[in-house]
């Protein structure tokens, strides 16, 4: 997992409510054995023009004055459905390396906490303001401060946004957790022999 | 006297390896169920690390949702060859994987192979007490054993896999307490379809529901299954109900089920897995289901549901300009009119299956209104059993001919339908009505539009070839 600490990046608005797994990456893309592979499905249902793999002009992954975003911007409840890493993966592989929201799905949050895909959670009018400015000049650019947890909009005003403490230091060192739990396993060991049936 | 505890944290606590400052509790996990789509990319973690499956008595795994089913009376069985190349690799994949790992596979060589969350229940796996895990967001299926099961990703397959725990934090509880009795046509699908449309369909995150009342305990196991399968349609990731006579009963001689002394000892401790009187809930919710009526959805998430006799809702009296927005989003891709009812709405396809209605009693249901009646000749009718075992089972029962006789097509077992990846979808356009658990758009196909409700629900639809009432198919 490549770490994380600041990012500033321009952004890609996608102002959809409820932005479900099955937009993010629909089941059709899932029959691959590996990680790869995954970004021609990314909103694939939005992006193309019905019945083709034609761009969608309309749909913002393919308008030219967001291209090179790397933190896309969801409406509310992003990621909600099923439990598919894939779509990290697919946002990932994209380019995207954070996700602005005013809230996320357990699952999904979970996932892309564990790929290094950061999810950020705003209130209510900083997330309407972003679309704003966004709107009015889309080359504006917003800084996440993971280290001490602030989203730094252009006007320098400064919203803290929450993440867990563990999660937060898995991120800012590029380490994956599996590590932690390896750690464990005199633990483990000892949960079993104590539990043993 | 201890303080009262909830059900879930009874199954929390015994659960607990370590609990360090600055880290989510490591919690054990008893079971990990693992099919063909999300587990390929854990396998190769472990291989990459050198990492071994830590606990194979305790892993096992079937195909279910890239694998086709076949309709039965042309093709007889399903086999590898049948399939689209990735598919076929994927699937081979798992076996390679199981072979190389020592996990257990319930392949199409077996009887057993059957969809994730029909196969636990039917080998007896899943049991009271227990924490299962699965790279499924439906493992909160399990929960209607009085077992704490969630949804995993890849990454956390690979953890439990390697370590046999998981990193969590621990989640809030919700009471959801269903008081008064179902009515004839309704069922526990139109309970768990009320649930999200009345508190949302995100309303459970961060949350564990249990469900309660007599109305719960009414149901059989089927029926709780099918309550906590949409667990995470409300946005919990898992959903429990407290065992009782009817678990044991329906655990007791199963494959894997405990037996002789220690079928005693168990079901002992499994009498002590309740919430405690007293014992404090994070959140709470009553639904009354002296009121309720069959459900239907309306829109692209599962808590747009009404009513079947309820019109659907008109965005120009919504005032939340967000909801309004998501509301008319989704009538316009569902094509249909706000401010009267579905019903007498045409419908193209009819699917009873998937993880939440496709076990023999629902189809025992299915089969009893449709026996003696006809599939309308606009509809495709489509009846997919959750497990070769149930599609057995169910055989042996003579429903495979009802089902038939009717018009409709009787298929091998998998996930089928309700997720458009084994080829089995709707057509840009189409409606379904379905007794699967999502309606997002293009779930069911790309540019398909789905109608969520119950098997009584579904083929009463399918032979009228209209959204319809069960109830006025009901002697």
């Amino acid at each position: 997992m490549e770490a994380f600490k600041t990012l500033t990046s321009k952004m890609m608005p996608v102002p959809i409510n409820d932005i479900d797994t099955d937009q993010i990456i629909p089941a059709l893309y899932l029959k691959v054995t590996s990680k790869d592979g995954l970004v021609e499905g990314l909103f694939s249902n939005w992006r193309y023009l019905p019945g083709t793999k034609t761009d969608n002009p309309d749909f913002a992954i393919n308008k030219p004055e967001h291209q090179g975003a790397t933190i896309l911007v969801g409406g509310d409840n992003f990621g909600t459905g099923s439990s598919r890493e894939h779509a990290p993966w697919a946002l990932m592989g994209y380019g995207f390396k954070a996700i602005i929201s005013t809230s996320f799905a357990d699952i999904f949050r979970s996932n892309s906490l564990k790929n290094g895909l950061l999810p950020v959670i705003v209130d209510e009018e900083t997330h309407k303001q972003i679309f704003s400015l966004i709107e009015e000049d889309p080359e504006t650019a917003v800084t996440i401060d993971l280290v001490n947890q602030l989203l730094t909009l252009p006007d320098g005003r400064e919203v803290s946004f929450p993440i867990d403490e563990f999660s937060k230091k898995c991120m800012i060192q590029g380490v994956d957790q599996l590590g932690y739990l390896l750690g464990m396993k005199d633990e483990i060991a000892a949960y079993e022999v104590a539990n043993a049936k | 006297m201890s303080k009262p505890t909830t059900l879930f944290e009874k199954i929390w606590n015994a659960h607990v390896v370590a609990n360090e400052p600055g880290a989510p509790t490591v919690l054990y996990i008893d079971l990990q169920l693992v099919h063909e789509v999300t587990s390929p990319q854990a396998f190769t973690g472990l291989r990459e690390k050198g990492l071994k499956v830590r606990r194979p008595d305790r892993t096992f795994a079937t195909m279910d949702h890239s694998i086709p089913t076949v309709d039965i009376a042309k093709a007889g069985s399903i086999s590898l060859d049948m399939i689209d190349d990735m598919a076929r690799k994927q699937l081979n994949q798992l076996v390679i994987n199981c072979n190389e790992f020592g996990v257990k596979v319930y392949d199409t060589t077996t009887t057993e192979r059957g969809i994730v969350h029909v196969l636990g229940p039917d080998l007896g796996l899943t049991q009271p007490g227990t924490t299962i895990v699965c790279g499924d967001s439906h493992t909160s299926t399990h929960g209607a054993f009085g077992a704490l099961a969630f949804g995993i990703g890849t990454s956390e397959i690979e953890m439990v896999m390697a370590t046999q725990t998981l990193l969590q934090y621990k989640p809030k509880t919700f009471k959801v307490d269903y008081v008064g009795a179902l009515k004839e046509g309704v069922t526990a699908k139109d309970m768990i379809l009320k649930l999200i449309a009345v508190n949302g369909f995100q309303g459970g995150t961060g949350h564990v529901f249990e469900y309660m009342g007599e109305a719960v305990r009414s149901l059989g196991m089927e029926g709780r299954m099918t309550m906590c399968n949409m667990s995470i349609e409300g946005g919990a990731r898992a959903g429990m109900i407290a065992p009782d006579e009817k678990t044991f009963a329906y655990v007791k001689g199963r494959e894997y089920a405990p037996k002789g002394a220690a079928w005693d000892e168990a079901v002992a401790y499994w009498r002590t897995l309740k919430t405690d009187e007293g014992a404090q809930f994070d959140k709470e919710i009553t639904i009354d289901v002296n009121a309720l009526e069959p459900m239907i959805t309306y829109g692209t998430n599962p808590g747009m549901g009404i009513h079947i006799t309820e019109a659907v809702p008109d965005p120009s009296v919504i005032r939340n300009v967000n909801e309004r927005s998501s509301l008319e989003k989704a009538l316009n891709y569902m094509d249909i009119e706000p401010g009267k009812p579905l019903i007498g709405k045409a419908v193209d396809v009819v699917f009873v299956g998937s993880c939440t209605n496709s076990r023999i009693t629902d189809l025992r249901e299915a089969a009893a209104m449709i026996d003696g009646r006809k599939v309308a000749d606009n509809v495709r009718m489509m009846v997919v059993p959750g497990s070769e075992d149930v599609r057995k089972q169910a055989e042996s029962e003579g429903l495979d001919a009802i089902f038939q006789s009717a018009g409709a097509e009787w298929r091998s077992a998998g996930c089928s339908m309700c997720i458009a990846m084994n080829g089995d979808q709707l057509s840009p356009g189409q409606y379904a009505v379905s007794t699967s658990n999502r309606n997002f758009e293009g779930r069911q196909g790309k540019g398909g539009r789905t109608f969520l409700a119950s098997p009584l629900t579904a083929v009463a639809s399918a032979v009228n070839g209209v959204v319809t009432d069960p109830r006025t198919m009901i002697n």
